[in-house]
């Protein structure tokens, strides 16, 4: 499953994508993210299985332009820590 | 004299409410409901035995607590049914971990992909949800599990909210303004935001122009229907597609999407309003079986 939040900024829309099929519920991300975007938590578009996947939490879904924005690669930026983070490449950015 | 639009609701759609009187209801083995608190409107829906028995649909009020319950009681007015004879209730929607008597709360965008392939069937594979503060966009399988979903941080900037301060507006009722909009000779430039505040002035503005009510809304459904495309082409529509929430009704908005993207909606067969409830509904009766086969 492909679940796309986005948000919109002065500069564009952007997506961040959580390829949910490939998410071991390793947790890296949620670790790995400075601003708490992430957790792990029972698929919550398929509420019959008892698998567990990365999302971004509920608090975050309506404001990742403020919390995601400051690790929105630009100049001498490093690369995104979710995206490092994660081992199983579950994490993009349309960015 | 001027007419007064304060003192009238335009923005003020039906509430309703429907029963199957052929279903006997006694006669069921699990009676499941499903309550979708949206920001804008609430639903219940009562299926027995995964057949849709009662809904009904009003406006959510201040209290989300409150609203589950004003809706779970007109849904079962007249039913004889009580709270009690109800085996599993899943709450969905902005309110859903404040329905009281909900075992569990699943996500919209999952009771949308599941009440839709309900409402339209198994070849439904791509789900428009335009709700009253929000919109998804939702790719689903052929048994109604979503495959991939699009969401955006957006607030009421084309959704059903900003539909009804149009209608206020204009003075035009929330169940007319899609039809009028469609009475322009050829379309007007799209207002440039679809930002409630922002298009309300530039609204605002048109008219004094001396823009006609028309083309105002003709303006502003298709800046709406433009914005809802981007969503849906970034996610990729494949037939068929259908539109859920209030929107769904509006026909100024939903033929200038289907215009722009090529591809029809497919007709509604029930309220689109109620199709998050639904899902849930489905989804409380498919786990009071999984709980009664563990027992």
């Amino acid at each position: 499953m492909k679940a796309n939040y986005g948000y919109k900024d002065g500069s564009g829309e952007f997506f961040i994508t959580l390829d949910t099929d490939r998410c071991t519920a390793c947790g890296d991300c949620v670790e790995a993210c400075p601003y708490g975007v992430l957790e792990v938590v029972d698929d919550p578009v398929d509420p019959l299985s008892d698998v567990q996947v990365a999302v971004v939490t509920e608090a975050e879904r309506k404001k990742i332009k403020y919390t995601c924005g400051p690790c929105k690669p630009v100049v001498d930026r490093p690369p995104l820590p979710c995206m490092t983070a994660c081992p199983e490449d579950v994490i993009a950015h349309s960015w | 004299m001027a007419e007064d639009t304060n003192s009238k609701e335009y923005w003020r759609w039906t509430e309703s409410n429907w029963r199957d009187p052929d279903i006997d209801w006694k006669a069921g083995e699990i009676i499941s409901v499903g309550i979708d608190v949206g920001s804008v409107s609430s639903q219940a829906v009562i299926l027995v035995d995964g057949k849709l028995y009662a809904y009904s649909n009003m406006r959510t009020g201040s209290d989300s607590p409150k609203s589950a319950e004003n809706a779970m009681d007109w849904a079962l007015e007249g039913t004889g049914m009580t709270q009690d004879d109800i085996h599993y209730v899943v709450g969905t929607g902005y309110g859903r971990v404040n329905v009281p008597f909900a075992k569990r709360a699943i996500t919209e965008i999952a009771c949308h992909a599941r009440g839709a392939n309900f409402m339209y069937g198994p070849t439904i594979k791509t789900v428009l949800d335009m709700g009253g503060q929000d919109c998804k966009a939702i790719r689903v399988d052929q048994k109604g599990k979503v495959v991939a979903f699009l969401m955006n941080d957006k607030c009421a900037a084309g959704t059903g909210r900003g539909m009804e301060v149009f209608a206020n507006l204009l003075g035009i009722h929330i169940t007319e303004v899609g039809e009028m909009s469609l009475r322009v000779e050829e379309e007007p430039p799209m207002v440039s935001s679809t930002c409630v505040v922002f298009a309300k002035s530039e609204a605002s503005g048109l008219l004094r122009e001396g823009w006609p009510k028309e083309k105002v809304l003709a303006a502003y459904c298709l800046a709406m229907a433009h914005r809802v495309v981007d969503l849906l082409e970034r996610l990729g529509v494949e037939e068929d597609f259908a539109i859920t929430g209030g929107i769904g009704k509006n026909v100024g908005v939903v033929s200038r999407i289907e215009k722009e993207l090529g591809i029809k909606a497919l007709k509604p067969t029930l309220d689109t309003q109620i199709a998050g409830a639904l899902g849930g509904a489905l989804f409380a009766r498919a786990l009071e079986q999984k709980g009664r086969k563990s027992k």
